[in-house]
This record gives C-alpha cells, structure tokens and sequence, in this order.
C-alpha cells in the first residue's frame, strides 16, 4: 500500500506544517534570543539570577504549588469516590463540579474577589454577624499572606475538578470484580479503599499529578488579578518583562525557564513510569 | 444507617455549595446597584439592575472585546479542523512507517507552555505584519487547539467501524465520498462537542492573547488590563459576562466532558 502511505503523509501534512510554524520554530527562537548574550550565551541568565524578583517570583510558583497540588489531589480523590457511588442524582454533582473546567482564570479569579473583597460578601456577612467591626483586608501590598492563601485557595477552588476528572475516569475504569472479591472476605470499606482502589488508581493520579504540577508552573491569571507583583510568579514575571518592560530578551527568559522546569517533571514522570513497566516484566 | 445517610446527604450539599456560592454570588453581584453593593448592611440587594453590564458592553469596550473573542476562537476552530481533521483520519484509517513518532510529537506540543511561544510569535508577526490583529490570536491559539483536534478525531473515527466506508467502497463510492456521505454524518455529534471544547479552550485563554495584542483585546485580555483599576461592580460584570457562554456550553457537552478532558489532558 504505498499509495496508502502518500495519502496518509498527504492528510498529516499541513498541521505538521502549522505546528512546526507555530510551536516548533517559535520554541526555538525563544531560546537563541534567551541565550544570546553581548559576551556570552549565559549573560542573562546570569542577570536572572542575580534579580531578587527572579527568586521570589520561583519560590512563590514552588510554594504555591505546594500548597494547592496537594490539597488539590485530596478533594478530587474524595469528590470521585462521592461520584462513582452513582446515588440518585449524581449526574447533577457530576455537572456541578465541572462547571469550573469551562470557567477561565480570569472568571475564578473575579468570583473570588466577589467574596473576599473589602465589600465582598464574608466581610458583609461577618459584619452583619458582628462578628467584626470593619471589613477584613485580604488584598494589598500590605496584606501579602492573606492574598497567598486567597490565591491558594481559588487555584484549589478553580482547579480540582481537572484532577476529579482524571481520578474519576480512573475510578470507572477499575474492574467491579476486584471489590467483590474483597467483599467475599469481608475487607471493611477502609480497607478496600487503601488496600485496592487508592494502588489500582496509582496510574491516573500519576498522570493527575503530573498535569497538575505542570500547570501550576504556569499559573498567571489568578494571581495577576487578585495580586498583581504583590506575589510575583514566573509566568507573570514573564509577562512583566515583556508588556511592562518591553524586554523580549528576559521574556524569553523567563519563559525557557518554565519550559526547561516543565520538560524535567515530564521527563521524571516518564522516566518513573517506564521503571514501573520494567517491573511489572519480570 | 441513619447517620451514614445524612453525612452522606450533607458532603454531597457541601460539594455543590462550595462550588456553586461563587458562581451565583457573582451573578448577583453583577446585578447589584452600587449604592446597595457599598452599604455594609445589605447583603442582598433590594433591586436588580443591568446597568453595570450596560456600561461595561457598551461604553467600556466589553462588546468589542467579546465580538474579537469570537472571531478569534471561530477563525481558531475553522483552520482547527480544516487541518486537524484530516490528520486525525490518517492517524486512525491508515497504517504507515513513522506514525508513532508523529503521534508523540503531538502529544509533546501540548506539553510545551503557550507562554514560552508567546513572546518569539510577536517578532514573527511583527515581519509578516499580523501584530495585534485578530488573526494572529487566532493562529496562536490555532496552535493550542490543534494537537486536540487531531487526537480527538482519530478517537472519534477509531469510534467508527472502517467496514462502513469498505461496505460503501464496494458499492461503487470513491474513499473520498464513502467518508463524506457514511462517517462524517456518524461522527458529526462528537465533532460538534470537541468543537465547543475548543471554543472554551480559546475563549478562556489569556496570556498569549493579551501578549499578542494591545488595540485588539480578546475579552480576557481586555478584561485582564482594566478590570482592576476599575470599580468592582464592574469586575463582577466581566466576570459574568466570561463565565456565562462558557456555562451554556459546558451545559450542551456534559456528557462528553470526561472522555474529551481525558484526551486533552494525555
């Protein structure tokens, strides 16, 4: 079938075209600017590293994602067990907790700020309550921990339905037969939990993990919004340099930055994943 | 029993308030007058108004910023599936040397963040002159969408028996047709909801759209430039205005949701 090969390439051939146009070669490009220097190739990193917002803005990226992976992996893990016990009505929960999947950064962002902000409704309603005189701040230059946790809490708000869905389809796709067994002896509903759905599971919270991590490397909306350099992340430095500094050169920076941190975790992702395979040979 | 049953009746309330509080606060907040949204004593308000999004339609640039956003993720999904389309049928109908490859350097782009292409994508556009229009968003996140596209057809195809198209085939009709007028109709339903996926995906996207642009501003763009320095019944406006389209069409393609997030997010 060599005519059948002609036409598949044929088929194939203009998005390998678009995607080396629009991914591949400006992937490139972004590092030759990033590592052209006057003197040497690593002048600016070397002038990243010596940029305090530079540490500031990774170590922000790092505890956030610290905090929200977690927290995040925890809530998807309970919301999919809710799910698939198929109770009446579960496919209304089911829409419900993937509303967030259609909404942007952006939008969360400003539904958070509907109730955090000075007259956002939990000041209005403690108030109300008397339980506080004025409004609690929880935005500002000022108020830097207070707008982390705010943050944290919005990505874990915004985000957990993304790894809901993985762990869910995970979940479904778990043989009924391997419960029955345990429940012929008689293993009580912990046990089953950790000692047959959490291990059958470990692939697709994994791949969660994964996914997770490599977006919240990327974070940008949530926290330009609610806190603009207040907590610098990298992301958002790199839009710094470019829109506010008109600095392609650290742009780029920044950018290859996130693209090496995101091509390590992939790769000791994989690289965790095959030795599982080499495992399960033997 | 009795208690098992409630706890399990109040997590599952829980859930739903936790995720719905925000979306529906911000609706009314959007329709809050300002003199009620600034009284600390009323919560809710005693009337509702759409004057906030009136003026942030029509005399704050949201309706030109959502007519851009719209032409942007049609154009998006047009060149989308013009292309990815028939690569997704090669990828599932034909067997050839180096198809593993090209399904992993598919798989790779969507591993590489947007923001590292964002800033190189604007000297490109900047020589060929397409800075700041709508057609340079539209390519960028052209780029975002059509790695999903072409894994999410092959999915649908591979759905599709081939002996379909060989019974056709056999009756006369050229590969070309057999796949027009017997799979395309069978696919058309899973096609229409990984277009609405698309548009989500291009709908929400920020970083890159407002890189790109400064005069044209997609809706996030526009909203992310200014929404912070004005007042906040206006951010809960743009926050609506965001989060309805999105709702109505996550609402259409719920039922594909887990399927086509498992492939977007391979």
């Amino acid at each position: 079938m060599a005519e059948g090969k002609i036409i598949a390439w044929l088929l194939l051939l203009p998005t390998l075209l678009f995607l080396v146009t629009f991914i591949g070669y400006p992937l490139v490009s972004a590092f030759t600017l990033a590592f052209s220097g006057e003197t040497s190739a690593l002048d600016n990193f070397k002038s990243l590293f010596q940029d305090r917002m530079f540490w500031r803005a990774l170590k922000y990226t790092l505890f956030l994602a610290g905090v929200v992976v977690p927290i995040q992996l925890v809530l998807a893990i309970a919301f999919a067990l809710l799910v698939n016990t198929r109770f009446k009505g579960y496919s209304f929960l089911l829409y419900v907790i993937s509303i967030p999947l259609a909404l942007s950064d952006v939008t969360a962002a400003l539904m958070s700020y509907t109730m955090f902000a000075p007259m956002g409704y939990i000041n209005k309603i403690l108030m109300n309550l008397g339980i506080t005189e004025a409004p609690i701040y929880f935005f500002g230059f000022m108020f830097r921990s207070r707008e982390f946790w705010v943050i944290a809490l919005t990505e874990i708000w915004r985000a957990t339905p993304l790894v809901f869905v993985i762990i869910l389809a995970g979940l479904q796709s778990i043989n009924r037969e391997y419960l029955e067994a345990a429940d012929i002896f008689g293993f009580t509903r912990r046990q089953k939990l950790f000692k047959i759905i959490l291990p059958l599971l470990k692939p697709s919270i994994m791949s969660a993990l994964l996914i997770r991590t490599l977006f919240a490397f990327q974070i940008f909306g949530v926290v330009w919004l609610l806190a603009g350099r207040d907590i610098p992340v990298l992301a958002g430095e790199t839009y710094y340099q470019y829109v506010h500094l008109n600095n392609p050169q650290m742009a780029s920076v920044y950018g290859v930055v996130i693209a090496i941190i995101t091509l390590v975790i992939s790769y000791f992702y994989l690289f965790s994943l095959q030795s599982k395979h080499l495992e399960g040979g033997r | 029993m009795v208690i098992k049953k409630i706890l399990f009746w109040f997590s599952v309330i829980m859930v739903i308030l936790w995720f719905l509080i925000p979306i529906v606060m911000i609706f009314i907040a959007a329709l809050t007058p300002a003199d009620d949204y600034y009284n600390p004593h009323k919560i809710f308000p005693s009337r509702l108004t759409f004057e906030h999004m009136y003026k942030l339609l029509f005399v704050l640039g949201g309706w030109k910023a959502t007519l851009i956003s719209l032409e942007v993720a049609l154009i998006s999904i047009a060149i989308s599936f013009a292309i990815g389309l028939p690569a997704g049928y090669a990828m599932t109908r034909y067997i050839f040397p180096g198809k593993n490859f090209v399904r992993l350097a598919i798989l790779m782009t969507r591993s590489i963040p947007l923001i590292v292409i964002a800033v190189p994508l604007i000297v490109v556009y900047m020589e060929i002159g397409i800075a700041d229009t709508v057609l340079g968003v539209a390519l960028a996140h052209t780029a975002m969408i059509l790695p999903f596209v072409v894994l999410i057809t092959s999915s649908i195809f591979s759905g599709i028996s081939v002996e379909y198209e060989e019974a056709g085939m056999i009756f006369g009709l050229s590969r070309f047709r057999a796949f027009l007028t017997i799979t395309l109709p069978l696919a058309i339903p899973g096609l229409a909801a990984s277009a609405i996926f698309s548009f989500i995906m291009s709908w929400n996207e920020v970083f890159v759209a407002s890189v790109l642009t400064l005069t044209n501003r997609t809706l996030p763009a526009h909203i992310l430039n200014t929404a912070m320095t004005s007042p906040d019944y206006f951010k809960f406006a743009a926050g609506t205005l965001m989060a309805l389209p999105a709702m109505v069409f996550i609402f259409f393609i719920r039922r594909y949701l887990i399927s086509m997030w498992g492939i977007s997010l391979k």
